[in-house]
């Protein structure tokens, strides 16, 4: 499986490491949901760590889709906010 | 893993999908996309450029405030030397100002640093991701299947415009850094130019160089009284009164006050504002010469 985090690049991880990220995802939805800057900052890094440390990077010049589109660990709760509103024009330039 | 991680990816696929179906013949437009992928590696290069420019500003500015604390520093020493707590007070005062916009500057440096190697990354990436597009783009055109075309077309696309998506985020998130980056340059650059924090470069000077001006050539005066009198006290009309006064230096605590004035007030390059003017001294009463040591 193929994760991108977003401002950093692709990693691919093994199934068994992307499980292992479930409850990782559950964190950054709630801190999203609850609005809370510190928690989602908390969550992010948690999860991106983990994605660094266990997968491997895909190399630069290697085309591929992600499985999965992450935002960047500095990310704002405004920024995760304007990545998931879908009005958002222009995001892929064609 | 599910959730939102989910939903981002799926409105970047739809996205890919949508620039792919705009097209009606793929093949013929390799080409096309190739060069809107040139264009935004031109545009992070430009993004690059931006954010270095506006590193290399806060630099500056960091410098001219780096100078002008020294010069406080400086300044607080040179007022302590000659007694005027007052002015030591008043320049330590402006340099803790100065600090605070120091370390607020030192922030956004490092942001700017780190966007700056996150953009230079980015554009590494995207040519390294273009170049694969070109080699792929060639094979493709040497494909005689359509339907095989096709399917490396699709993979193709949405590798480079999911890469394309995101370094497209990067730009412009540098971007708007950039613009408030610019914005509080700007405002730095206002408060240097109203003299509010000086003028590093010297050219003009401020009320506290000015003063300690006054108070080193009035110690000047002093001394070189002092000296011509101790040339006379030598000579065959010496008084022993010019002998005492030759002695005087050493006798006389640094920090009396206020200085005795015993010339009419220097006129060097100095035109001091009349708020900070030293009160003036019954000079003609005075002893005559009461030097205070070099003030330099």
């Amino acid at each position: 499986m193929i994760v991108r985090i977003l401002n950093e690049g692709q990693w691919r991880l093994t199934d068994e490491a992307v499980r292992g990220l479930n409850s990782f995802d559950d964190a950054v939805e709630q801190a999203v949901t609850a609005a809370d800057q510190d928690q989602l900052t908390r969550a992010l890094h948690a999860l991106l760590d983990r994605i660094r440390t266990s997968g491997t990077p895909v190399p630069d010049e290697e085309l591929a889709d992600s499985d999965l589109i992450l935002p960047a660990a500095d990310s704002t709760l405004d920024e995760v906010h304007q990545l998931l509103s879908e009005s958002e024009e222009g995001l892929i330039p064609g | 893993m599910s959730g939102i991680f989910q939903r981002i990816s799926l409105i970047f696929r739809a996205k890919t999908d949508k620039a792919l179906d705009k097209l009606e013949d793929p093949r013929q437009t390799l080409d096309y996309s190739y060069q809107r992928q040139l264009e935004l590696l031109q545009k992070v290069r430009r993004g690059v450029a931006d954010v270095a420019t506006s590193r290399k500003r806060i630099e500056l500015q960091a410098n001219q405030l780096n100078t002008q604390a020294d010069k406080l520093t400086n300044q607080a020493q040179k007022a302590l030397e000659v007694g005027r707590e007052d002015l030591a007070r008043e320049a330590l005062t402006r340099r803790s100002g100065i600090q605070q916009q120091l370390s607020d500057l030192q922030v956004q440096h490092a942001q700017l640093q780190g966007e700056e190697e996150k953009l230079t990354r980015a554009s590494q990436r995207l040519q390294a991701k273009v170049d694969a597009f070109r080699t792929k783009k060639e094979t493709i055109k040497a494909t005689y299947s359509a339907a095989e075309a096709q399917t490396r077309i699709n993979e193709a696309f949405s590798g480079i415009s999911e890469e394309m998506g995101d370094v497209g985020l990067a730009i412009q998130r540098a971007e708007d850094k950039t613009a408030q980056m610019q914005a509080r340059a700007g405002a730095i650059d206002e408060l240097l130019a109203s003299g509010a924090l000086d003028d590093p470069t010297g050219t003009a000077k401020d009320d506290i160089t000015l003063e300690l001006e006054q108070l080193a050539s009035t110690s000047d005066v002093e001394n070189e009284l002092a000296r011509m009198k101790a040339e006379l006290s030598v000579g065959p009309s010496a008084a022993p009164q010019a002998i005492e006064g030759q002695q005087a230096p050493s006798q006389q605590p640094p920090s009396q006050q206020p200085p005795t004035q015993a010339a009419p007030p220097p006129s060097l390059d100095a035109q001091p504002p009349q708020e900070y003017q030293a009160p003036p001294t019954q000079s003609q009463e005075a002893p005559p010469a009461q030097p205070q040591g070099d003030l330099r």
